[in-house]
């Protein structure tokens, strides 16, 4: 192995980093969504990365990063469903014009 | 240069440039299949890795599953009109900015935690991860409780999609 | 016995409340009070007279009593009765007079007659008409305000008994403003009439007048002494300090004193200057006319006067001014009634005319015969007052018999009343004889007698000739209306049919007269008697004094001085007025005599046109409405224009709109400014978090701030 830790974390961090412009910066629900999903990812690298560097014995890692998986399965399961539930009412999936909740 | 290391760097710009054409195309089908690549090159880094249950979990979970969901909902959701014009936000420079401060701010984070660029120790020999990882997972000393809850979740997820996903039946 | 002194006054005021509260409706009721209560002061008086008579040097072993009334520091002011010789014989005559005249009254307000057809409370009565045997005439009618004047009338006797009794100055102050008071009610009684309204107001504010100047005297009195009550003033040693004392103008402290306290006399008296209001005064009923103004309250000034005389004839110069305004105003007043034609007007004048004899006394010292004249003046000017009152009711019932409106006061409308009512007639000329001082027979001869005997005797030629001519001008015009009202034929319809009056009436006149006829022989001096019927009158009086005067040496001039003015006048009235029977053939009828020497027309001048001016132009416009309101005006408008500066200029802009309008503006913008935060849209809100957690970690980690 000789790929230094960092290369992975600044891996991670890129990739978090290019999901949080992804969530900013687009006007759709759903490619907020895949903006969310990209930095999920990102984690889960990290997480698996450290595991891997530090202690693969113990499997405290991969199970975190197990459980990070169903955790995002189960939100974007929910996140389409809300989705396509307003997109029902409202005609809609532009982020902005769902905004009832403002002033 | 080690063989690995450009395994690594042909993996991470995969990653990384279908991470940042998710971002900026256009078409929204066409971005969630750039997702799928996405994920695709994540689940090799985790091979890298030796996490070899994960990145088949990643494969079968995230895109086979997940990427569909959203290959679904952009179905489902679609409207012609709103094809057309912008996908991005008039002021997008504002979170691309955050995105490079965050950057660089992280990137300095890791740079200066001493002792980052060591290298992997090898594996113990005789550990099977994927076994060491099944019996971590169902063990009652280990993370059995964080399983069971996460599958409760999971229900939880499905009868709430499910739920907030009906017609209502006139 | 000195409980009986202090009950004196006390039934008149006892009457007097009960008649206002109770019994005003009940005529008789009221009547009936006011008489019981007179009787019982009356009783009262008498009691006291004869045991002070009885009594042995009584001046010296006085019925006096005190209490402690008013504190002052470590002293009392002490009020109480004292009953001396002086005392003793005022209560007689007061009693006396003061009965007759409440029996009198029943008569005079025509008890008994029915109420008018149009009479008014307020006005006189005016008579009503009445059938009888078919024959229609009017007669006179009882008075409305029949019980107020019973009311009022007790309320003065309380005032007069007061007077009397009180051993103090203040106590007699008192009594002499309650008289004061019931003379302004009395006068005005009949309030209906502008000019009874207008005569109640001019003896008020006279007589005021010398009630201030007495009030100061009081004062000085208190000042000097430490006390008011006679006692103390009257002491040797007192006198002495007070006659020594020198004071304002000249004057020893004595006399500063005695001037001030006669003024009041002046002007309760009316003495010249202040004589004004007496003839004004008769526009009281008649009853009026002879209790205040014939023998209580004009006699309640010259009381004073005597009462104080030890003081007074402590200065020769105060004596001086008193002798002088006596004998001045005696001829003078006298000059004045020789030519007024209304047979009350001539009693008013004759009235001033002797109380100037009794103060000319006592500015000669003639203590005793002062107050034997007052006595005896009391009695037959009460009779004379009364009797006029006679004449006017028999005239009235002429006038309302006849139909005939006229003056029924009016002595030239008389003539020939002395077959007509009888009584009257009798009664008058014995009281008009006293009153010219006739010989022997009447009370007058002895007192007038004794004044001149005594200013002639002591020297004072001219107070004595000037005495002597008005003595006979009072018997000249005393004659003249005698012989106008009762002698030869009845000038008038109403004459005609005039008649006596009830007996209401005629019994007081009766018991006058036996007052005015017997009441001089209890002063006879030792030279006419030869020294077997004492001089009573002069032993008891003169023992009020520290030592009883001595009598002046006979001298037979002023005996026949008196004998001649009085005869004289007399027969010269009688022969003068026998044919006149029109006010053109009377030569007496001088414009200047007849109107009073203009002096009414002088004080409007000189006083009431500028004190009404001061009232009304420069009080009441000047300073009132000008000045004062026009502080408050403009101290209102200054409010005013405070109260719309601050509101404009302070409270609007600054606490309403600043603070008021501009905080909540304030909050509402900052609201509206701050609700874009709450966009609505997720992205917003995230990339704020995630700004602020960029900012927080490169504090923290970066800066390494809170480290």
């Amino acid at each position: 192995m000789s790929i230094p830790l960092s290369w992975y974390l600044i891996l991670a961090a890129a990739l978090f980093c290019l999901g949080l412009y992804g969530v900013f910066s687009r006007k759709n629900a759903i490619a907020i969504l895949l903006g969310i999903e990209l930095m999920l990812n990102a984690v889960n690298i990290n997480l698996v990365a450290f595991w891997r560097y530090l202690n693969p014995t113990q499997m405290a890692g991969q199970a975190f990063a197990v459980i990070v998986f169903a955790v995002a399965a189960a939100e974007v399961a929910v996140g389409l469903a809300l989705i396509i539930s307003v997109y029902r009412r409202r005609k809609t999936v532009v982020a902005d014009e769902i905004d009832l909740m403002r002033w | 240069m080690t063989a690995e290391q450009i395994i690594f760097l042909l993996t991470g710009a995969l990653v990384l440039g279908s991470a940042i054409m998710v971002v900026t195309v256009r078409n929204l089908l066409h971005a969630a299949l750039w997702l799928v690549a996405s994920l695709f090159g994540v689940a090799v880094l985790y091979a890298i890795l030796q996490a070899n249950f994960l990145a088949v979990v990643q494969v079968v979970v995230y895109i086979g599953a997940i990427a569909i969901l959203f290959i679904f909902a952009v179905m489902l959701t679609r409207r012609e009109l709103m094809e057309k014009g912008r996908q991005t936000r008039p002021n997008w420079w504002i979170p691309a900015l955050l995105g490079l401060l965050l950057l660089t701010g992280l990137v300095l984070l890791i740079l200066n935690i001493p002792g980052i660029n060591r290298t992997a120790a090898a594996l113990p020999v005789g550990l099977d991860t994927v076994q060491a990882l099944g019996t971590a997972l169902v063990s009652p000393d280990a993370y059995v409780l964080p399983f069971e809850v996460a599958s409760v979740l999971m229900l939880a997820a499905l009868v709430g999609a499910v739920y907030v996903a009906t017609v209502d039946k006139k | 016995m000195n409980w009986i002194i202090w009950l004196l006054p006390l039934p008149p005021l006892l009457a007097f409340f009960v008649i206002i509260l109770f019994s005003n409706k009940n005529k008789v009721l009221s009547h009936s009070l006011a008489i019981t209560a007179a009787g019982l002061s009356w009783l009262g008086s008498m009691v006291i007279f004869i045991n002070a008579v009885g009594t042995e040097e009584f001046g010296k072993h006085v019925f006096e009593s005190a209490i402690n009334w008013l504190p002052t520091g470590a002293t009392w002011l002490q009020v109480g009765v004292r009953v001396d010789p002086l005392t003793a014989v005022v209560l007689f005559f007061v009693a006396w007079t003061v009965l007759a005249i409440f029996v009198y009254s029943i008569g005079y307000h025509n008890f008994g007659q029915p109420k008018g057809d149009h009479d008014l409370p307020g006005l006189p009565p005016h008579g009503t008409t009445i059938t009888e045997d078919g024959h229609t005439h009017s007669v006179p009618s009882i008075e409305p305000m029949y019980s107020r004047f019973f009311a009022f009338i007790s309320l003065f006797a309380f005032g007069m008994y007061t007077l009397v009794v009180s051993n103090n100055l203040l106590t007699l102050f008192v009594g002499w403003e309650i008289m004061g008071l019931c003379s302004y009610l009395l006068i005005g009684f009949w309030y209906g009439k502008k000019s009874a309204r207008d005569a109640a107001v001019k003896a008020f504010m006279t007589t005021r007048i010398g009630d201030v100047f007495m009030l100061l005297g009081i004062a000085f009195v208190y000042s000097f002494t430490g006390s008011l009550s006679f006692k103390d003033i009257f002491q040797p040693q007192m006198l002495q300090a007070l006659g020594s004392t020198p004071a304002f103008f000249g004057l020893s402290a004595a006399g500063i004193i005695g001037l001030l306290l006669f003024i009041g006399t002046v002007g309760k008296s009316a003495q010249w200057p202040l004589h004004v209001w007496l003839p004004d005064a008769m526009e009281g009923p008649t009853p009026v006319s002879a209790m205040i103004h014939a023998a209580t309250m004009v006699s309640a000034g010259v009381y004073l006067a005597i009462r104080i005389f030890p003081l007074l004839s402590l200065d020769a110069h105060t004596m001086t001014v008193v002798a002088f305004i006596g004998s001045f105003t005696a001829l003078f007043a006298a000059t004045i009634a020789v030519a007024q034609n209304d047979i009350k007007k001539v009693l008013a004048y004759s009235t001033i005319s002797q109380l100037g004899f009794m103060i000319a006394a006592l500015g000669v010292h003639a203590y005793v015969a002062a107050a034997f004249h007052l006595v005896t003046h009391a009695f037959f000017k009460a009779l004379l007052f009364l009797g006029s009152g006679s004449v006017i009711h028999g005239m009235e019932h002429g006038v309302l018999h006849t139909g005939d409106n006229m003056d029924a006061q009016d002595m030239f409308n008389m003539g020939g009343l002395r077959k007509k009512m009888p009584i009257t007639f009798w009664t008058f000329l014995i009281g008009g004889l006293a009153l010219s001082g006739f010989p022997v027979l009447t009370a007058g001869f002895w007192s007038k007698d004794a004044i001149f005997a005594e200013a002639f005797g002591t020297g004072h030629l001219l107070v004595f000739i000037v005495l002597a001519l008005a003595a006979f001008l009072t018997a000249f015009y005393t004659m003249r209306q005698i012989t106008l009202t009762f002698f030869g034929e009845a000038r008038s319809q109403a004459a005609e049919h005039a008649s006596e009056t009830t007996w209401t009436m005629t019994l007081p006149l009766v018991v006058l007269a036996v007052f005015a006829v017997g009441v001089g022989w209890a002063g006879m001096p030792a030279w006419f008697t030869g020294g077997i019927v004492p001089d009573w009158f002069h032993e008891f009086v003169g023992g009020t004094l520290a030592q009883v005067p001595e009598t002046v040496t006979f001298n037979w001039i002023p005996v026949a001085t008196s004998l001649v003015v009085a005869l004289g006048g007399l027969f010269c009235g009688w022969l003068a007025y026998r044919k006149v029977s029109v006010p053109s053939e009377d030569r007496l009828q001088i414009p200047l005599l007849k109107n009073k020497y203009y002096f009414d027309e002088i004080y409007a001048f000189l006083f009431v046109r500028p004190a009404k001016w001061i009232a009304e132009k420069f009080t009441s416009e000047y300073m009132d409405q000008v000045v004062i309101d026009g502080v408050l005006h403009n101290l209102a408008r200054f409010s005013l224009f405070l109260g719309h500066a601050f509101r404009n200029y302070f409270d609007k802009p600054v606490i309403n709109e600043f603070v008021g309008d501009g905080a909540g503006k304030t909050v509402r913008a900052s609201g509206f400014g701050l609700r874009k935060i709450q966009a609505g849209r997720v992205q917003y809100y995230m990339i704020v978090a995630i700004v602020i957690l960029v900012i927080f970690a490169f504090l923290f980690y970066f800066l390494r701030l809170g480290m």
